[in-house]
């Protein structure tokens, strides 16, 4: 990292002797660009390849011809629609219940001192902490024991189980950076705790509920570790792909993750332009 | 969409203890508001984290094989056998998992350095650029990078029909391939921490030690590096234990000698049914790598890890 | 029970490292109860549900009330297709003949983990929801036979079967009379290569130790066809071969790792590797190479190698709760005709149990390089060459087989 040292001091000290940037910044400019460079050459691949022929129904490596057929036949795979459709049901079924579950322990562990905090806080940094083979397997081994027959369901407790502790931490930041004499003033006022939540406390901590949720989907559409060890003989989205790279995969799994980044992306445009608006 | 999560969990739970409330503790109910709030999640979390853990551990201890099936018993010498089969896999885990956290921690900081402290009025768009493969899914990305460095792919192709290089040549099917899938699998997840870190950092500190006649390699080293070290050591956890415990990018990328871990835990369950090794690997895998991460934590505090982490 | 308690202490102390921190109390009590969970969760493992003696089968067939539905899990790739994936024009004729409508699903991409799927449903006693499978005659068929997890044909309503089939595929050793499986697809396992990166023409199994091809040379993970390409190259036949035949065509494997030459040990990906040009010479099913040249893959070929090939067969069974028993045998016995395996065939490329369809492929469907295939339609010669697996008679037989030849791929 020492290659980088002249960067910073010199940066720093450029401007107040004005004359323009000095070369390491640009140095490292150049370098952040080839970085995003590095970043989407595989996004490009996949959206390019999109557009690929392919006779055989399969992605190849060679480049055939332009066409747009597979985006008009983006559903023909059965069996790729269907994992897709049960990778959104997860998604969104892990969303809300652990948006649900996660929210009142984000109040509770930014709002109270009680007994028991600080192994919560272990317990939820230890879910996050855990890396994704492990969860995956010990909740194959509880789910193998109890002779629970493994599908979507387990699919969605196993989501819920890793998503809940994101959510935690993810409003309790959001409830943290609250003034609390915004609460004690509408009790002042003589609304009831119930009342000054709702009417108060709720409202100012909702955007950190939707970037939780957010989170929470993105999380859960993406797993790939954990679902391949609970899903049985279910099938999601990243499952299926990861199935059929084996033999080759059909461009309509570019042509979907190409839809799915598209809409990802404007999601977020919009998400933030939306929040820009609202501040002051 | 998980990139601006992260981004703005970043910001502020270290403030998170305030006093309580004290006018509201009137009632004698009260005490039990933060148990009530919290029951919920500690139930899910007891039921599908802990619990499953445990039996994990206890299903490393069975006997039987798969016709018969297996019971419960005190078979520890799984553990044992664990080990000496497969230390190989293990140790490379870890190695693949330190050396590939290293280079991404190598290639993301100049970058988040430079948006932190040039990116000016466009910060955001840079970082939103550099997070855009979070919209791809993982596996798709680590499929495209197949596709890249195929042996007669469009990159290597060209570059053997030019002459370039040997026909002989290949990264794929590498630990070479391997550790760079999962370089670039992690450099998201690193480029986030360093960035709100070096954020954090107060240009006055900075520009104080150039007015001190600082030169520019000893104001990086010893003002903002360690004034970064935050994220440094929060990315560092977050990206080696997620590449310590991957399978998909040796699966994908990776050939003959780059088994990991994880890996030998996927066969171990679904294709040799021997769910007693496979138990009994993840739970050493968990044992070392807790053991590394409380170690971690106690030198560094878990707050701090954990408000980058996420 | 004591036994259980034992394990259950000794989850202690890990656990306690791993997740805790002061607080002795409560931590105390969220293991207690951490672990009365766990523990009171192990029974059904522990229990394993005695099956139940010989059924009579024939009264439970009789039973059976016709379906208009079918599920079919299958290998990818293994069945015709037309317009983009989308249509299965072998199932349609099915489904307009029968009015039973098939869910026709691509779920099994190796016989090992695919039971290793199925294989705790079926303990448990639930469906695994299919209604036929298709699976090779290796161990996981044997273990299927032996767990009573497979439904016994009822030979009255496949009355084609006894018309068209291919004697190849009338009661194998494997299966005796037939009892539980009919013959889906057979192949041979032999060599493909690209004779523009190999720079000349292929032969032997003993190419694939070619150091000149280092770095670039396919092998199969499958274990069982792993073992058997190397007892080959030994001159030993896999059916008749010993524990120490094993050992020694392990020993080969490892040097041929060992020294570089191997690029990978494929599942069905060593197909892709062939068409990327990743590996330029590798072991291979015969219909697999058919497939890819006819999807522009023009340079592979594939070859029988003089030590000899190996001969497997892909089956179609029906597993114990299956919903719609009566559709599957009414597909199985659509499928041996002329017309139907034709179809099929046709796209596969793989050896067809009917032999009549050959006609069929040439004449109406117009494809002489498929009809006259001796890999499609082999020859007495091309059977001649071709070997067995080695039939596991136990658990420990194929767990020693294991122990041999997993440590090489998993290195």
């Amino acid at each position: 990292m020492t290659g980088l040292a002249p960067g910073p001091g010199r940066a720093v000290a450029a401007p107040g002797r004005g004359d323009g940037p000095g070369l390491a910044p640009r140095l490292l400019s150049l370098y952040t660009w080839l970085l995003i460079l590095y970043a989407i050459v595989p996004i490009a691949v996949m959206v390019v390849f999109s557009f690929n022929q392919a006779p055989s129904g399969r992605v190849t490596l060679k480049w055939l011809g332009f066409t747009t057929a597979w985006y008009g036949h983006a559903f023909a795979v059965a069996d790729l629609t269907d994992a897709l459709v049960h990778s959104l049901e997860v998604a969104f079924g892990s969303m809300i219940v652990s948006v649900i579950l996660g929210t009142p322990l984000a109040l509770a562990l930014a709002r109270y001192r009680f007994r028991g905090k600080a192994v919560t806080d272990m317990v939820i940094f230890a879910d996050i902490a855990a890396p994704a083979v492990v969860v995956g397997a010990s909740l194959l081994s509880f789910f193998l024991t109890l002779n629970l027959p493994r599908g979507l369901l387990t699919i969605l407790m196993a989501h819920i189980a890793f998503n809940v502790a994101f959510v935690v931490v993810v409003v309790r930041a959001r409830v943290s950076g609250l003034d609390r004499a915004l609460d004690r003033a509408a009790a002042d006022l003589g609304a009831t705790p119930w009342v000054a939540f709702w009417k108060v406390t709720f409202p100012l901590i909702l955007p950190g509920i939707v970037a939780a949720g957010l989170l929470a989907f993105a999380l859960s559409i993406d797993d790939l570790i954990i679902t391949s060890f609970v899903s049985g003989q279910t099938l999601t989205f990243p499952l299926w792909i990861y199935g059929a790279v084996k033999t080759g995969i059909p461009p309509q799994v570019f042509v979907l993750s190409t839809f799915i980044f598209l809409g990802g992306v404007v999601l977020t445009l919009i998400n933030t332009i939306v929040v820009r608006r609202n501040l002051p | 969409m998980s990139g601006r999560g992260k981004a703005r969990a970043g910001a502020g739970s270290a403030r998170a203890e305030r006093a309580p409330a004290r006018r509201r503790d009137r009632r004698i109910g009260k005490a039990a508001v933060p148990y009530l709030l919290g029951l919920p999640s500690w139930v899910y979390l007891l039921l599908f984290f802990l619990v499953p853990l445990a039996s994990m551990l206890a299903l490393s201890a069975a006997v039987g094989d798969p016709i018969v099936g297996y019971s419960y018993g005190g078979h520890f010498a799984e553990f044992l056998d664990a080990i000496g089969q497969y230390h190989r896999q293990l140790l490379r885990s870890f190695y693949y998992g330190a050396l590939a956290t290293l280079v991404t921690l190598a290639i993301a900081y100049p970058a988040a350095y430079w948006i932190a402290f040039h990116g000016g009025r466009h910060k955001s768009t840079y970082l939103f650029l550099i997070m855009l493969p979070f919209f791809v899914s993982f596996v798709i990305r680590t499929v495209a990078w197949q596709f890249i460095l195929a042996d007669q792919g469009f990159l290597f192709g060209q570059l053997k029909s030019w002459g370039l290089i040997s026909d002989r040549f290949y990264i794929l099917s590498t630990q070479w391939a391997v550790i760079g899938g999962l370089v670039y699998n992690g450099l998201a997840y690193y480029v986030l921490p360093l960035y709100v870190a070096i954020e954090k950092i107060d240009r006055r500190v900075v520009r104080a030690a150039g007015d001190l006649y600082a030169d520019p390699a000893s104001t990086f080293l010893r003002v903002i590096l360690p004034l970064s070290a935050p994220g440094v050591f929060a990315g560092f956890l977050l990206v080696f234990v997620t590449d310590v415990g991957d399978f998909v990018n040796a699966q994908i990328l990776g050939g003959p000698g780059t088994y990991m871990v994880g890996n030998v835990i996927q066969d171990s369950f679904f294709v040799n049914q021997d769910y007693p090794m496979a138990a009994a690997l993840s739970s050493i895998l968990m044992f070392l790598l807790m053991v590394a991460i409380f170690l971690y934590a106690r030198a560094f505090g878990r707050e701090r890890i954990q408000e980058y982490a996420a | 029970m004591s036994k259980r308690s034992n394990s259950g202490r000794t989850i202690d102390p890990a656990l306690l490292r791993g997740l805790t921190e002061a607080r002795v109390s409560r931590r105390g009590l969220l293991q207690a109860g951490a672990l009365g969970l766990g523990m009171a969760a192990l029974g059904p493992l522990a229990a394993r549900t005695a099956r139940a003696a010989e059924r009579d089968w024939e009264a439970w067939w009789k039973q059976q009330k016709p379906t208009d539905e079918l599920v079919f899990a299958n290998w990818p790739y293994y069945i015709d297709v037309a317009d983009k994936g989308a249509k299965n024009p072998s199932l349609d004729d099915f489904t307009k003949a029968s009015g039973i409508k098939v869910k026709y699903l691509e779920v099994i991409q190796g016989n090992a983990p695919f039971y290793a799927k199925i294989a705790p449903v079926l303990k448990a006693g639930q469906s695994i929801g299919y209604d036929l499978m298709v699976m090779t005659n290796t161990w996981q068929l044997t273990e299927l036979v032996m767990q009573d997890w497979l439904v016994p044909l009822w030979k009255e309503k496949l009355p084609n079967f006894k018309k068209y089939a291919s004697p190849s595929v009338v009661s194998p050793d494997y299966d005796k009379g037939n009892r539980y499986t009919l013959a889906w697809q057979s192949g041979f396992t032999g060599i493909a290569y690209n004779p523009k990166l190999t720079k000349r023409e292929i032969t032997s199994i003993d190419d694939l130790w070619d150091p000149a091809f280092a770095g670039h040379v396919g092998m199969m993970s499958d274990i069982t066809e792993l073992g058997s390409v190397a007892l080959l190259k030994l001159g030993i036949d896999p059916a008749k071969s010993t524990k120490a035949d094993w050992e020694k065509a392990a020993k080969v494997l490892k040097e041929q790792k060992d020294k570089g030459l191997v690029r990978q040990y494929y599942d069905q990906s060593y197909i892709t590797a062939l068409e990327h040009g990743d590996t330029w010479i590798s072991q291979a099913w015969s219909g697999d190479v058919f497939q890819a040249n006819a999807k522009g893959f023009k340079d592979l070929k594939f070859v029988a190698p003089k030590e000899g090939v190996m001969l497997w067969h892909d089956n179609m069974m029906i597993p114990v709760g299956a919903k719609n028993p009566l559709s599957a045998l009414a597909w199985m016995n659509f499928y041996y005709t002329p017309k139907t395996a034709a179809l099929i065939e046709d796209y596969v490329n793989y050896v067809c149990p009917v032999p009549d369809a050959k006609d069929v492929i040439l004449k109406d469907l117009q494809d002489p390089d498929v009809a006259n295939s001796v890999l499609v339609f082999p020859t007495e010669a091309m059977y001649a060459k071709a070997h067995d697996f080695y039939t596991f008679k136990s658990y420990a037989e194929y767990q020693s087989w294991n122990s041999v030849f997993t440590p090489i791929i998993q290195g």
